[in-house]
C-alpha cells in the first residue's frame, strides 16, 4: 500500500502525541496579564496525531528518499561519500548537545578545544594560515571569503577593486556569492582544454579587479595545472585567489590551496569530511585564510592560552559576525571524528581512491557516452551525454532511468558549459562491485536508448510518484498545504 | 521558426511594432522556443521610464530565467495584465501577446533594430 | 586499509589496470611537482573506533551540560524539553543522508516533510509563504532585510535596539556589504520609540526590524509601528520567536511583510549555538523576491499528487549572479527537526508550552521581586524572559555565585545596552520545576547581601 498522506490528512480533533508535567507554580491567566490586543486571535491549525500517528507518518515518508545508505549516489560536485555512524553516536553526546552557547567558556573548555584542534588540522590540511569555523554552508564560506577580501582592499585603499573574476565553468554560488557581497561578476570563458583560458584571464586583469575564484580540481574534475602561473597572474596584477574547496576531496594529502597559491579558502565539511548532507543542510563551510588575511576573518576565532581555550573577539579588522555564536558546532564534532579516525595516511587514501574510483568508471564508460575532455580526471568527471544521440534520448531520460536500476543519478546539465552534462563523482567510499554494477546499468541504459528509448522517456517506473509536473508547481505555486 | 514581417527585432530577440509614436514589445517565437514553457513574466509599472538597453522585466521558465530588454527609449504607457495572469501566452503565440507598449521618445533608435531577414540571418 | 574504505589491494591493482595506470601516482600527473605535497600531513590518528571514542569522552570531562547545571539563560536559545520521537525521525538515515532534493521522484520523504514544515511555519507566523529555512534566526534577518531593499528599491534599514545583539551583529556585517544604511533606534523603557522611529523614516527606508517578543522579553504593541512604517511606503519584517507564537499576535495578524526568527526553540537541541534553523516568511505579492528554497506541490504524469523544489528561477545555480540570495546548502534537517516537533507538540501541546513558559516565568519574576532586592527593568507585559536589575552588584559577579550552585544565571545586559547597568535578563522554560526556581530565587535573594 503506498501511503500517500500529509500529516495534516491524519490529523484527527483530540489525538495528542505529548504529555507536560502538570503546571507546579500559581496559575495565572494570560488574558489577565496581557493586553488582549497582543494576544493571538487567529486558529492554530497545527495537526492533531498521537505518538505512533507521528511515527508511522514520518517513517512512511522516509521509505519515499533515496539515500547513501541505502545505496551508490554518484551526484557529482556532492561528495556524497558514507557518513560513519560512530560520528553520529559522538555528536549525539550530551555534552556536544546540550550545551548553550553563551555559557560561561569555564563550563565548555572540552567544546573549545575541539574547535581550536580542528581548526588546526583544517590548516594543516589546507595550508592556510587560519581558520574560522564560523560559516553555515559552502555558500556561506564563500560569501564570508568574499567580504574578507572586499575590506581587504577597502582597508589598504584600493577601493577600485570592485570585480571577480569567474570562470564560466563555476558553481553558481561562486558569481552569487561575489555579488551578495557587493563585487561586480566578469564571467571569463573556459579553454577547449576545459581549464582557465591563460589569455581569457589576462585580457580581463587589471587594477579593478580583486581577485579570482576558483575551483580546483575544476566542476569538470581537471586539476587546473597552470595553477602556479595563473596565481602569479593574479598577485601580480594585485588581486586575491579564493579557493573553492568543494572538490577538496581529490587533495586531501596531496595537495593544499594554500600551497597552490591560494589567498582564501572555504571548505565543505559536509563534502569531504564525511558529515551527512542533511537532506539539504546543516552543512559547515569553514574558511581559511594567509597571512594579514587573518585580521580579518568573523569573530570570534577559538584561541589557547597555555592550557586554557578562549573566544578571541580581538581582530582588529574583522568584517564582524555572519551568523550568531560560532558555527555550526554539532557537524564540526563529526567533522573532528572523521579526521581523527581517518590519520594523515587515510585522509590521502580517500582522496586516491576516489581519484581512482573516478577513472574507473569513466575510461569504462566513456565508449558509451560523450567525454568532451578526456583526460586523466581528479575525483569526478563529466560527459556530455550519450554518444549516440539519436532517438532524442537525453541527459534527463538517462538519469531517470537510472533511478530504475536502483541508483541514484549523477548531477545533470551542470557545468553549463557541457551540453547535456552527466556529472559523475563516486567517491572513495564505494567497493568495486558497486561501480561495476552501476557501469552495466548506463551500459544497458546506452543500449535501451537505441533499441528502446521509449523505456527511457516514460522512467523512472517503479518510485512513489513518477515525473513531476514542474511547469505546473511553477505557474500556479500551492506552497502550503490547505489546513 | 516563426518571424513575422512589419516588426522591428533586437538581438535580445524582442520584437517591437510601431503604431504611431507608440511601439508594442514583446519577446520572439525564438526566444519562447528557447526558454520552454515560461512560468512567470514580471512587468514594469505604468509610467516607468526606460531608456533602450534597460531591463523591462523578466521571463521565468522552470530552468531558466531570462531578462527582457527593451529596444527603444520611452515611457510604458501600457502593459499586458493577461499576461501576467497567464505567461503561457508568450508560449502559445508571443507576436500577439506583446508585454508593454512604451511611447517611444527617439523614432530614431528603431533603425538601430533589425528588420525580419536581418533577424533570420541573426537566429541562423 | 581503513574500514571507510572498501577497496582491497588486489582491486586496486585491476582498477588500475582499466585506466592504463601503474599506480596511484599516475593518476596525480598532472599535479605540478612543486605544489606536491612531499610529506605526510601533520595529523594525529588514525583511530580506531574505540579509541576514537574514548579520546573525545576525555574531552567532554569538563563540560557541563544543562543536565548538570539548571539552565535560566536565554537570549535567543532555549532550553526546552524535546520528546523523544524527535530525535527518533531526524536520526532515521533515510533522511540525514541524502542529498537536496533535486531528483523528486526519488526525494518526496523530505520534499513533502519540508511542505508540511513550510505550512505549518506559515500557520504560526500566519503569512503566505514560507521558505525551505536559511541557517539561523540572524542570517534569515539578514536575508529579509536585503529581500526588502531589493524589493522595493530603497537603501536604509531601521532596526529597533531591541533586536537580539548577536542578529544585530550578523545584520551589520551584511548591510555593509550589502551597502545598505542601517540605522539603529533606541528603545524608550524597553520598547520601539515611536517618535524616534517616525523621525527617522525617510523616504530612502526600505523597511524598519522589530523584535517580538523583544531581546528583553517584552511583548511590544505595534498597532502603531505598523501604521507608521507602512504609511511611509516601508516594509515591517518581524524577528520572531515560534513558540511564543501560540498564544501572541502574529506577524500576519500585525501586518508584517516578512516574518523571520530562530526555529532553535522548535525541538532542535541547545548544540552550543548551531546547527538551529532560520525560518522565512512572507507575503503572496513579495512571493518570489523569497531567497532559499521552496517545495511545491504538483502531480506526476499520471495525476498523483507529489512535490517539487518550486520557483527555482529566484536561486543561484540558476540566476547565478542576479539570483535573490547565494544560498544554497540549507538547513534542512533542522527544518525537519521543527516539523517533528510541532507535529509532535500539536495544535495544544505548543500552546500547552508556551502558557507553562509565560506562568513559570512570571512565577520566577513575582519571587525575585518579593526579596525587595530585586527590581523589574521594566513595567511592561513579558512572554517568558524579563529582566531584573540587581541592587548594584554585577551580573557577572551573581551569575559566578550562581554557577558554583549548579545555575546558569541570566544574560548580562550592560554588555550590549550600556544604560541598563546590574540588569539580568532571565528566561524561564517549561522545563524548569517550581523547586529549580526557588532555588535560583533563593540563592539570588542571598548573594545580593553577601557581594
Amino acid at each position: 500500500m503506498s501511503y500517500d498522506k500529509l500529516i495534516f490528512e491524519v490529523s484527527k480533533v483530540g489525538h495528542i502525541a505529548y504529555n507536560l508535567p502538570p503546571l507546579d507554580v500559581d496559575d495565572i491567566q494570560l488574558e489577565d496579564v496581557i493586553p488582549d490586543e497582543l494576544l493571538r486571535h487567529t486558529e492554530l491549525n497545527l495537526p492533531e496525531v498521537s505518538e505512533v500517528e507521528v511515527i508511522r507518518h514520518y517513517t512512511n515518508l522516509s521509505y519515499k528518499n533515496y539515500s547513501v545508505d541505502k545505496g551508490f549516489y554518484p551526484l557529482g560536485s556532492c561528495t556524497m561519500k558514507y557518513n560513519p555512524k560512530v560520528n553520529e553516536d559522538i555528536a549525539n553526546f550530551k555534552e556536544f548537545t546540550n550545551i548553550h552557547p553563551l555559557q560561561s567558556e569555564n563550563t565548555v573548555q572540552g567544546a573549545l578545544k575541539l574547535m581550536y584542534d580542528l581548526q588546526e588540522m583544517l590548516k594543516e590540511i589546507t595550508g592556510m594560515d587560519w581558520i574560522s569555523l564560523q560559516p553555515a554552508a559552502g555558500a556561506h564560506g564563500e560569501l564570508t571569503g568574499m567580504m574578507i577580501i572586499k575590506a581587504y582592499f577597502e582597508d589598504i585603499g584600493e577601493y577600485n577593486r570592485k570585480k571577480i573574476i569567474v570562470p564560466d565553468s563555476a558553481h553558481g554560488t561562486n558569481p552569487a556569492s561575489a555579488a551578495t557581497a557587493g563585487f561586480d561578476v566578469i564571467e571569463i570563458k573556459s579553454g577547449s582544454d576545459g581549464l582557465i583560458d591563460m589569455e581569457a584571464l589576462k585580457s580581463v586583469l587589471g587594477d579593478d579587479v580583486a581577485g579570482l575564484m576558483l575551483t580546483n580540481p575544476n566542476t569538470l574534475g581537471l586539476f587546473e595545472k597552470n595553477i602556479i602561473e595563473i596565481a602569479k597572474l593574479v598577485h601580480d596584477a594585485g588581486g586575491l585567489l579564493y579557493y573553492d574547496g568543494a572538490n577538496m576531496n581529490a587533495n586531501m594529502g596531496i595537495t593544499r590551496p594554500g600551497d597552490m597559491g591560494f589567498d582564501v579558502v572555504h571548505i565543505n565539511l559536509h563534502k569531504t569530511f564525511a558529515t551527512p548532507h542533511g537532506g539539504g543542510g546543516p552543512g559547515s563551510g569553514p574558511v581559511g585564510v594567509k597571512g594579514n588575511l587573518v585580521d580579518f576573518l568573523p569573530v570570534p576565532v577559538v584561541g589557547k592560552n597555555d592550557d586554557t581555550y578562549y573566544f578571541n573577539y580581538d581582530l582588529p579588522n574583522t568584517i564582524g559576525k555572519v551568523r550568531s555564536f560560532y558555527g555550526n558546532f554539532n557537524v564540526m564534532v563529526k567533522a573532528y571524528a572523521y579526521i581523527l579516525s581517518m590519520g594523515a595516511e587515510g585522509l590521502k587514501t580517500a582522496s586516491s581512491l576516489a581519484v581512482l574510483n573516478a577513472n574507473y568508471v569513466k575510461e569504462k564508460l566513456k565508449e558509451y557516452y560523450e567525454l568532451p575532455f578526456d583526460a586523466i580526471c581528479k575525483h569526478e568527471f563529466v560527459f556530455s551525454g550519450l554518444k549516440n544521440k539519436k532517438n532524442d534520448v537525453t541527459t534527463l531520460d538517462v538519469a531517470k532511468r537510472l533511478i530504475d536500476y536502483g541508483f541514484h543519478p549523477p548531477t545533470i546539465y551542470f557545468p553549463l558549459i557541457v551540453d547535456s552534462a552527466l556529472m559523475i563523482e563516486p567517491t572513495e567510499t564505494e567497493n568495486k562491485e558497486t561501480l561495476d554494477e552501476f557501469i552495466e546499468a548506463m551500459k544497458a541504459i546506452a543500449k535501451e536508448a537505441e533499441e528502446n528509448p521509449e523505456i527511457l522517456k516514460t522512467a523512472p517506473h517503479n518510485t512513489p510518484v513518477r515525473r513531476l509536473d514542474e511547469v505546473k508547481a511553477a505557474r500556479n505555486p500551492i506552497v502550503k498545504a490547505n489546513v | 521558426m516563426k518571424i513575422l514581417e512589419g516588426l522591428y527585432y533586437s538581438k535580445n530577440h524582442e520584437w517591437v511594432k510601431v503604431e504611431g509614436d507608440k511601439a508594442y514589445v514583446g519577446i520572439t517565437d525564438f526566444a519562447q522556443h528557447s526558454l520552454g514553457d515560461i512560468v512567470y513574466a514580471e512587468l514594469p509599472e505604468i509610467d516607468t521610464v526606460l531608456n533602450a538597453g534597460d531591463t523591462l522585466g523578466t521571463v521565468e521558465s522552470v530552468k531558466a530565467a531570462s531578462d527582457v530588454y527593451c529596444p527603444i527609449s520611452g515611457k510604458v504607457v501600457e502593459v499586458n495584465q493577461s499576461v501576467a495572469d497567464d505567461p503561457s501566452l508568450l508560449n502559445s503565440d508571443p507576436y500577439e501577446n506583446w508585454m508593454i507598449c512604451i511611447e517611444m521618445t527617439d523614432k530614431g533608435e528603431l533603425e538601430q533594430l533589425m528588420s525580419p531577414g536581418e533577424y533570420r540571418e541573426f537566429c541562423n | 586499509m581503513h574500514k571507510y574504505i572498501p577497496a582491497s589491494k588486489a582491486e586496486q591493482i585491476e582498477m588500475l589496470e582499466s585506466v592504463n595506470a601503474k599506480s596511484i601516482e599516475d593518476l596525480f600527473v598532472d599535479i605540478p611537482e612543486d605544489i606536491r605535497l612531499k610529506r605526510e600531513l601533520n595529523i594525529s590518528g588514525p583511530l580506531s573506533e574505540a579509541e576514537l571514542i574514548k579520546s573525545i569522552k576525555e574531552l567532554t570531562k569538563d563540560i557541563k551540560t544543562t543536565d548538570e547545571l539548571i539552565c535560566f539563560l536565554g537570549a535567543g536559545v532555549y532550553d526546552h524539553f524535546i520528546p523523544s520521537v524527535v530525535k527518533h525521525v531526524v536520526s532515521k538515515p533515510e533522511f540525514y543522508t541524502a542529498y537536496t532534493p533535486y531528483q523528486p521522484e526519488i526525494s518526496q520523504g523530505t520534499l513533502q516533510a519540508i511542505f508540511e514544515y513550510q505550512t505549518m511555519i506559515c500557520n504560526l507566523t500566519g503569512m503566505d509563504i514560507s521558505n525551505a529555512s536559511m541557517y539561523d534566526g540572524a542570517t534569515a534577518c539578514s536575508e529579509a532585510a536585503k529581500m526588502a531593499s531589493n524589493a522595493i528599491n530603497r537603501k536604509k534599514v531601521l532596526v529597533s535596539s531591541s533586536l537580539n545583539p548577536e542578529v544585530k551583529k550578523v545584520l551589520h556585517t551584511y548591510m555593509r556589504f550589502s551597502s545598505i544604511e542601517l540605522i539603529e533606534i533606541d528603545d524608550l523603557d524597553g520598547t520601539v520609540n515611536l517618535e524616534l522611529l517616525k523621525s527617522s523614516l525617510d523616504s530612502d527606508t526600505a523597511a524598519f526590524i522589530v523584535q517580538n517578543p523583544n531581546f528583553f522579553g517584552i511583548i511590544e504593541d505595534l498597532e502603531d509601528v505598523e501604521e507608521m512604517v507602512h504609511k511611509n511606503g516601508s516594509l515591517l519584517i518581524m524577528y520572531v520567536e515560534p513558540i511564543s507564537l501560540s498564544i501572541l499576535k502574529t506577524p500576519g495578524e500585525i501586518g508584517a511583510d516578512i516574518a523571520v526568527g530562530d526555529g532553535q526553540p522548535l525541538g532542535n537541541s541547545l548544540n552550543f549555538g548551531g546547527p538551529h534553523l532560520g525560518f522565512m516568511a512572507t507575503t503572496k505579492k513579495l512571493m518570489r523576491k523569497l531567497p532559499g528554497r521552496i517545495i511545491g506541490e504538483t502531480n506526476d504524469v499520471d495525476g498523483k499528487r507529489g512535490y517539487v523544489l518550486t520557483l527555482q528561477a529566484r536561486e543561484q545555480h540558476i540566476r547565478r549572479e542576479k539570483a535573490t540570495s547565494n544560498i544554497c546548502t540549507n538547513h534542512s534537517l533542522n527544518a525537519l527537526t521543527a516539523a517533528i516537533y510541532m507535529t509532535a507538540l500539536g495544535k495544544k501541546g505548543i500552546k500547552e508550552v508556551a502558557l507553562q513558559c509565560f506562568k513559570k516565568s512570571h512565577y520566577a519574576f513575582q519571587q525575585l521581586i518579593k526579596t525587595s532586592k530585586f527590581k523589574p527593568l521594566f513595567d511592561k507585559p513579558f512572554f517568558m524572559e524579563f529582566a531584573v536589575v540587581c541592587n548594584g552588584k554585577s551580573v557577572d559577579d551573581i551569575n559566578n555565585v550562581l554557577l558554583d550552585n549548579g545555575i546558569i544565571g541570566g544574560y548580562n545586559l550592560e554588555k550590549d545596552y550600556k544604560k541598563y547597568k546590574n540588569a539580568a535578563l532571565l528566561c524561564v522554560t517549561e522545563k524548569r520545576t517550581k523547586a529549580e526556581i526557588d532555588k535560583l530565587v533563593s540563592i539570588m535573594g542571598g548573594v545580593v547581601d553577601e557581594l
